[in-house]
């Protein structure tokens, strides 16, 4: 990697500076501009982020930027490699989607301002910053950091309505993040005193396999899981993304749980891809089938559509660390690419499905499942966007979530561990079940009697979600090549 | 015993005390002063390895301290919001834990 900041390496920093300049401008200037600055800034960091991703494509390496100029180990690098370009592309994209979503929910009061308004397009691009920072931090502390800003700026979008079971839902949540926050503190500085670096690069050639890195990586990894609600330290999720506001829980569920999982592949792929973890990674893999298991089971059996949705989400997740345990021999690649991808269809779909939720909730004024008959006579295209999110979450083809299984199914069975196999499976049925228990009576009866019709506008964008999820299935195999730019030898180095 | 052995161990036990405060008390006053106490212990062991001066390889290595200030802001900030949060949920349920909301 080379030693010097990139050419293209300011775009790094206005990733960062422009979300964050809107959040200034939008608490200075005051609850009356804040939507319209959110969609100054939402066309403008899409096309950074899409700059950035060009740049390493063209490039074919890793676009880097030094804070000041210093180098590390002193100094603060910020850098963009296949796998955090394209999640930064996923990030810009949702949030415009969503951003244009919300406008009719969290409309400029045309007299006095209303806080929920101003809190949401601020919090909106705080969240997008903290994403960001996540992404293309190259600094342990500075993640910490940046993780820190997710977690403030994504709690109080839980409890926008300020209901006694938000802010309950908010709480519970914000502890979780603190534990998770801390126990990451804690590791980070194991981890600066044993070898006196926080920078990734310099760290992944300097540390060894020793007690002092197993304990801080592992400090790092329980907290990083608690904030990713992997099971069973999922307890947070479900009444906080349940009972936030529709576009909210979209960035809840589809961004916010992706940054620490980012955190734990940086963190075992990068910081430490030579060292053996074989038990460690079985742990992890055996946690997330867990989490399969238990999050489609208990979604199977609850009455309210967005907690069906939440807890799909918990056992989403679980499939993002099934990489873990079959990220070493010649199927890494296809293991790494899955996880990923993974992470990636979910987004699109989850988001899709609780923007849908939300205008099913709007539209019949409840969102009880056993009211849901005939729904989806009177609201085709927003049953469409939830279907098609659906058919993702059970990874049928053609769909992002298909590739996904697909490929950790590929991995699983070529490193003959079958388990991880068989419980990818068993979630595929389970959500398959979960979603039928909506759609089928919702495509059955009579149509009922709608409070309001949904906005055009707003079932497109749940729909053109969906679509990409679905369009994911046909990533290219040089997206995949793409993904592994800036990976340490291509996964081959874990051997 | 060294001091910094000593120093280390004192943050060992206060962020096992936090953590125990922070999983077992109901309250969520404690449970935030215990996450404050994880805190302490977590910016002592911050002190002892810059005492150590692990990076540069001279007496006292001031990165630890940058990196401690920094965290004592995030840490401050963390507290105000979750108070922030209790008092909102005091007033409107008259409750001071999470327990009774299922």
């Amino acid at each position: 990697m080379p030693n010097s900041a990139t050419a293209g390496g300011f775009l790094l920093v206005l990733a960062i500076v422009l979300p964050v300049a809107g959040v200034l401008l939008s608490v200075a200037l005051g609850g009356r501009q804040a939507e319209r600055i959110a969609l100054i800034m939402m066309p403008a960091g899409l096309a950074v982020a899409v700059a950035i991703a060009a740049g390493v494509w063209r490039s074919h390496s890793v676009l880097q930027y030094f804070v000041g100029g210093w180098d590390p180990p002193l100094g603060i690098a910020f850098r963009a490699d296949g796998l955090s370009s394209v999640m930064i592309v996923t990030a810009a994209l949702l949030i415009c989607g969503i951003g244009l979503f919300a406008r009719t929910q969290f409309p400029t009061p045309r007299g006095a301002e209303t806080r929920t308004s101003l809190v949401f397009w601020t919090l909106l691009l705080a969240v997008w910053g903290a994403l960001n920072a996540v992404f293309i931090g190259g600094d342990l502390f500075n993640l910490y950091v940046a993780l820190e800003l997710l977690a403030f700026a994504a709690v109080p979008l839980v409890c926008l309505d300020g209901r006694a079971e938000t802010l309950a839902a908010a709480l519970r949540y914000l502890l979780f993040a603190l534990l998770g926050s801390i126990l990451y503190l804690l590791g980070t500085v194991l981890l600066y005193g044993a070898y006196g670096t926080l920078d990734i690069v310099l760290l992944s050639s300097r540390i060894r396999a020793e007690p002092v890195a197993w304990a801080s990586v592992s400090l790092m990894t329980a907290g990083l899981l608690a904030k990713a609600a992997l099971y069973p330290l999922h307890l947070w999720l479900p009444p906080a993304h349940a009972g936030a506001p529709a576009p909210a829980s979209a960035i809840l569920s589809g961004l916010v749980i992706k940054a620490p999982f980012f955190l734990v592949v940086r963190l075992w792929f990068d910081v430490m891809p030579r060292l053996p973890e074989h038990v460690a990674a079985q742990v992890l893999g055996a946690l997330g089938a867990a989490a399969i298991i238990f999050g489609s089971v208990v979604a199977l059996r609850q009455a309210r559509l967005k907690l069906l949705i939440a807890y799909s989400t918990v056992a989403q997740i679980g499939y993002l660390f099934l990489m873990f345990p079959l990220a070493t021999g010649p199927w890494a690649a296809d293991a790494f690419s899955g996880g990923i991808m993974q992470a990636l269809s979910h987004a699109f779909a989850k988001a899709a499905m609780f923007l849908s939720a939300g205008l099913i909730a709007e539209s019949l004024g409840h969102d009880r499942i056993a009211g849901l008959s005939g729904a989806a006579r009177a609201l085709p295209v927003t049953f469409l966007a939830l279907g098609l999110g659906g058919l993702s979450l059970m990874g049928l083809p053609p769909s992002g979530g298909f590739a996904a299984k697909w490929l950790l199914m590929k991995a699983s069975i070529e490193a003959g561990q079958w388990v991880w196999a068989v419980v990818m499976a068993a979630g595929g049925l389970l959500a398959g079940g979960y979603l039928y228990r909506v759609l089928a009576p919702a495509l059955s009866g009579e149509s009922p009697q709608l409070k309001k019709a949904p906005a055009r506008s707003r079932e497109s964008v749940a729909l053109a979600l969906a679509l990409v999820a679905l369009l994911l299935a046909f990533a290219p195999p040089s997206f995949f090549t793409f993904l592994q730019i800036g990976r340490p030898a291509a996964g081959v180095a874990l051997q | 015993m060294s001091s910094a052995t000593l120093y280390g161990l004192c943050g060992a036990v206060l962020v096992g005390l936090g953590l125990f405060g922070l999983i077992v008390h109901p309250q969520l006053l404690r449970k935030i002063l215990a996450f404050n106490l994880i805190g302490s212990g977590v910016f002592l062991v911050f002190g002892v390895v810059a005492r150590r001066g692990a990076a540069a390889g001279f007496g006292g290595d001031p990165v630890p301290q940058a990196l401690v200030i920094t965290g004592l802001v995030v840490a401050f900030a963390a507290t105000a919001l979750v108070v922030a949060l209790l008092l909102r949920l005091f007033e409107q349920t008259g409750q001071v834990t999470l327990r009774s909301d299922g």
